[in-house]
């Protein structure tokens, strides 16, 4: 499940939806990405996102984690709207029967959703606003999983295809 | 057509959307990244040749020859960096 919004998150509510009324779950794995404030000059982060293609292509990114591994269920939430440091932004919840399958697809839906769907962060620091490029390290993560697919997927249309304009 | 801008497009513009229709002849999304880089200086400075933006057509990512149509979305944002 898919949801995208200005709400703020509670873990152990997620957590509890996915395991509910369940006994063939062996594996809970969830992920939280928080505001990070390195330098003590972050006022505060806003996200940005294209309402439509958004949610349409977590669907997609969803998907095929589920084309991948043996998953019983997941949730993605990803936050919108002005956060300050210290809040959850977006929370990714697994359960599988095994954990090797709640590890592979959490980090994967994580390494994908960055930089395959459209959310963009503008940061307001003490000095001023901009708004943040992605990391190249963050395009090399969500690449290694074009390698380990086993059998060639159909790739969701990506944003970060170099210069198709 | 509804033409939409995303993060640092829609603050060079400084419009969440387009207002004026395109021409006719405008008939790809690179014909029509060239006519709205022309409509003023915050266009072309979001639009123009070497400005590292992407788009998408319909929700899904598109290249120059994709064509449009005036029933089409179209959305002209950078490289994205959400989670």
């Amino acid at each position: 499940m898919i949801r995208i919004g200005p709400e703020a998150f509670d873990l152990e509510v997620e957590s509890a939806r996915l395991t509910a009324g369940r006994t063939d779950i062996g594996a809970l794995a969830t992920f939280v990405g928080l505001v990070r404030d390195e330098t003590g000059g972050l006022l505060s982060l806003t996200l940005e996102h294209y309402p439509g293609m958004a949610e349409r292509h977590l669907a997609a990114i969803e998907a095929e984690a589920r084309r991948r591994w043996r998953i019983l269920d997941l949730v993605v939430v990803h936050r919108v709207g002005r956060l300050v440091p210290g809040e959850p932004i977006v929370f990714v919840g697994v359960v599988a029967a095994h954990r090797a399958e709640a590890f592979a697809a959490c980090e994967f839906l994580m390494d994908w959703l960055k930089t395959q769907a459209p959310f963009w962060k503008f940061e307001e620091r003490v000095e001023g606003g901009r708004w943040i490029d992605p990391r190249p390290e963050d395009e090399g993560r969500a690449e290694r999983w074009d390698k380990s697919s086993g059998a060639a997927a159909p790739v969701p249309a990506r944003g970060d295809a170099p210069d198709p304009l | 057509m509804t033409i939409l801008y995303f993060s640092w497009v829609r603050t060079e513009i400084g419009q969440e959307s387009e207002t004026t229709p395109p021409p006719p002849e405008v008939t790809t999304l690179g014909q029509l990244r060239d006519w709205l880089a022309s409509l003023g200086p915050g266009h072309a400075k979001a639009l123009g040749p070497g400005s590292p933006v992407r788009a998408a057509v319909n929700h899904e990512i598109a290249l120059p020859d994709h064509p449009v149509t005036p029933e089409d979305e179209v959305a002209f944002f950078p490289l994205f960096s959400g989670g």
